[in-house]
């Protein structure tokens, strides 16, 4: 049942080569998706395409039961070796299909779809491995689901990583006020949850003269900012270049790109939180419970890698907005910052900004001793 | 074709004992049937909402469960103590015991699999972590290398005892030629199970309080030390409660062999107390929440206070020939050195870790009564398989249960 070429196990239950569209899908009963030649014969060819094999293996179950009744059915029935094992892969097919969708069988075309689109994502494989193809296919399924769902549309990219391109940031300490307007414009723009109120920055409000005293600092104030006597510095996911988090991640869910974007696969993670704890710099969060955005505010260009819908038991963190900076544009937090303390841009482009502030400013990274090399410096005016 | 014949035999001669027994066998299953069923209806719930339900947060993100795994791994390591002499050193004292030991190690081995199982986000896509279907992040991830020697280990201790008792069951002495190579293999792998699960912690340079080079020894130390505490407290059980013959010398011995862990495990205390107090850095905060609490919080004060006393306590008394070779003090030494270790390894352990967080923040975890209750179904669930395991064990060493004697 896996498919070739692929590196982990998958269970296509008919998987669709195409993008859902006009034509028949496999949970539908034969008889119902005319048009098609191929679904009123057994193919022939030892090799069946996966629609035809799904076609054949309705018709071998239930294909004779339609012009008979009753007792006929169940024993008047011709039956070679082939058959037989086809009507045994069949009616396990269908039963594992009915388990996982409780009784798809006498419910609505879309209920159906979406079924099968639940049951080849439950199996799919880990995005990392996947080739374009197969990441497209996913892609198209998500979209898919969320329409079926929820009767909107969202975008959703699988673009990769560019060549010659390295993402890197830069926080200015001596900019930042602390007004927070990066922390509420990446919530909105990465649907993260809002019951829980998670949020991937956190600014650290210091006291002027004690120096960089996180013990001392305040990353959960309620009050009117700048205050006095005080100074701002953010944290979020640093996108080390040796990342921590990734090595320990026992199912490789985590990975790093080869734009140097540190990211999670939410449908691959099992959640056991091994990288939270090998994390130096509080970067990630988990969805202790189903996240949830109110439609209304669910930002819709989304990224597969970035701010799609997650769900609950698994881990994100932030992706310098993937959705955004793979597609020229800066994360939602530099573009939101009132003040310019914030500085994304491509590492390997000697013109950009980014590269400015390296060669020019006295820079700083968090924690340099433990060897991440984390692309995220401090500098100051 | 007969060896399935006897296993069926078995099997049904199995089922028969554990079901009969007397009154207070009947109530002790049935309240971990009670217990076991209390902790699914938490998990349940936990399964339902999310792990929001228990008291962990992005702060502090392990808990209760990974305490316990932690721990319960040291027990299941601890079984090596009375294999080695038995098996390996042939000393025929122990024989007796060490059947005991091994189903401790596997009952032990099960609850750490539900432990980790609990404390998944996503138990519904685990197969991911099976090697050949999943992806497994083999050499990389620590936390692979624990899935490999833990399931090596308890398939070792399921088919060394099997085999002897399965032996014994016909009425045939166990070929040592056979089980010997097994017991040496299991002897290594012991040693592995408990250093690895150590590493997992040990190799986090996000964590200064585990990123000790101690840690993985002391594991160790405290493991020999809590381990065969619980099986002199359970041999203490059965030889009260079944007619099985276990010898004062094999108690004795065992007692010596938690004496000699809990004073290592002493020594290497006060050494890693030296470095956090002597000259206290930026890294010895978590050991300062630990034992004195930081800016007021302080809610593992009670538990560690308890459990270094008790610890001091338990090794002292141990250390007295005429006061371990009383059994009344050597019972009452090993309940409170198995408690005593049980807090120290898992939440004096595991909690601290995670507090202050990476920037200073102090944020106080407090297990939830869902948790609580996951937790004792697991317990419960680890006690039950142990009463059946040894309840056979016992019934074929008895000879009472033998293959066509009827």
């Amino acid at each position: 049942m896996s498919s070739n070429g692929k590196k982990w196990f998958s269970l296509n239950l008919g998987a669709k080569p195409k993008t859902s569209g006009g034509s028949c899908s496999c949970g539908k009963n034969s008889g119902g998706c005319g048009g098609n030649g191929s679904h009123s014969h057994e193919s022939k060819e030892p090799q069946l395409t996966e629609e035809e094999f799904a076609a054949a293996a309705i018709n071998a179950s239930i294909g004779e039961e339609r012009t008979k009744d009753g007792f006929d059915q169940v024993f008047d029935v011709k039956m070679d070796r082939r058959s037989a094992f086809k009507k045994l892969t069949a009616s396990l097919l269908i039963g594992a299909g009915a388990v996982s969708t409780s009784c798809s069988v006498i419910s609505g075309e879309d209920s159906k779809e979406k079924a099968q689109i639940d049951w080849e994502e439950q199996f799919k494989g880990n995005y990392k491995l996947m080739n374009d193809e197969e990441k497209k296919a996913t892609v198209d399924r998500l979209v898919r689901s969320y329409q079926l769902r929820t009767g909107k549309n969202i975008s959703m990219s699988s673009k990769n990583a560019e060549e010659d391109v390295l993402f890197g940031y830069a926080f200015n300490i001596s900019k930042c006020q602390g007004y927070m307007d990066c922390v509420n414009a990446c919530v909105e723009e990465n649907n993260q949850d809002r019951n829980s109120q998670m949020q991937y920055i956190r600014i650290h409000e210091m006291k002027d003269g004690k120096g960089f005293n996180f013990d001392e600092a305040d990353d959960n104030y309620y009050h009117e900012v700048p205050a006095e006597g005080h100074f701002y510095m953010g944290t979020q996911c640093f996108h080390c270049d040796n990342p921590p988090c990734v090595e320990v991640c026992p199912v490789q869910a985590t990975w790093r790109e080869d734009d140097g974007l540190v990211v999670v696969d939410y449908d691959w993670c099992v959640g056991c939180r091994y990288c939270m704890a090998a994390c130096p710099y509080d970067g990630r969060r988990f969805n202790w419970s189903k996240p949830e955005v109110p439609e209304a505010e669910v930002n819709k260009n989304q990224h597969y890698l970035g701010n799609r819908m997650r769900k609950k038991g698994v881990m994100e963190k932030c992706t310098f907005c993937v959705q955004r900076s793979r597609a020229g544009k800066n994360p939602a937090c530099v573009e939101a910052c009132p003040t310019g303390a914030r500085i994304f841009g491509n590492l390997l482009d000697p013109e950009s900004t980014i590269r400015w502030v390296l060669e020019n400013k006295k820079v700083f990274r968090l924690k340099e001793d433990l060897g991440t090399e984390p692309k995220f410096w401090y500098f100051m005016d | 074709m007969r060896r399935l014949k006897v296993f069926k035999s078995l099997v049904k001669d199995s089922l028969d004992t554990i079901t009969h027994g007397s009154r207070r066998y009947h109530i002790w299953m049935a309240v971990l049937t009670f217990v076991m069923l209390v902790g699914m209806y938490c998990y349940a719930i936990q399964l339902d909402q999310g792990l929001s339900v228990t008291g962990m947060t992005d702060r502090v993100s392990w808990g209760l469960y990974i305490s316990n795994f932690t721990f319960l791994v040291g027990v299941a390591a601890a079984a090596v103590m009375l294999v080695m002499p038995t098996y390996v050193l042939k000393d025929i004292d122990f024989k007796q015991a060490v059947l005991i030991g091994e189903g401790l190690a596997v009952s032990a081995l099960i609850m750490c699999l539900a432990f980790v199982v609990a404390d998944m986000g996503g138990p519904s896509v685990l197969w991911h972590m099976l090697p050949g279907i999943g992806v497994f992040n083999f050499p990389n991830s620590m936390l692979t290398w624990d899935v490999l020697v833990l399931n090596g280990y308890l398939f070792l201790n399921i088919t060394i005892p099997f085999y002897i008792l399965f032996r014994h069951y016909q009425g045939k002495e166990s070929k040592s030629s056979v089980y010997v190579p097994g017991a040496i293999l299991s002897v290594f792998w012991a040693v592995a199970i408990h250093l690895v699960t150590a590493f997992l912690y040990q190799g986090l340079q996000a964590r200064p309080f585990w990123n000790n080079a101690l840690l993985g020894p002391r594991f160790l130390a405290s493991a020999f030390a809590a381990g065969p505490a619980l099986i002199i407290l359970v041999l203490a059980i059965i030889r009260n409660c079944t007619e099985f013959k276990i010898q004062d010398k094999t108690i004795k011995k065992i007692a010596m062999v938690v004496t000699v862990a809990a004073q290592i495990n002493l020594i290497m205390l006060v050494s890693e107390l030296f470095k956090e107090f002597y000259a206290p850095t930026h890294h010895s905060e978590s050991a300062y929440y630990l034992f004195f609490g930081l800016h007021g919080k302080d809610a593992l004060l009670p538990w560690i206070w308890t459990a270094i006393p008790l610890n001091v306590l338990a090794t002292v008394l141990l250390t007295f020939h005429k006061l371990r070779n009383n059994f009344k003090v050597l019972f009452f030494c090993c309940f409170i050195l198995f408690i005593a270790i049980w807090i120290e390894k898992g939440f004096g352990l595991i909690v601290p870790g995670f507090i202050p967080g990476p920037y200073g923040k102090i944020a106080e975890y407090l297990p939830t009564k869902i948790e609580v209750g996951v937790t004792l179904g697991i317990w419960a669930l680890g006690a039950f398989v142990f009463t059946i395991l040894a309840k056979t064990a016992i019934g074929i060493e008895l000879g009472k249960l033998r293959y066509k004697k009827k």
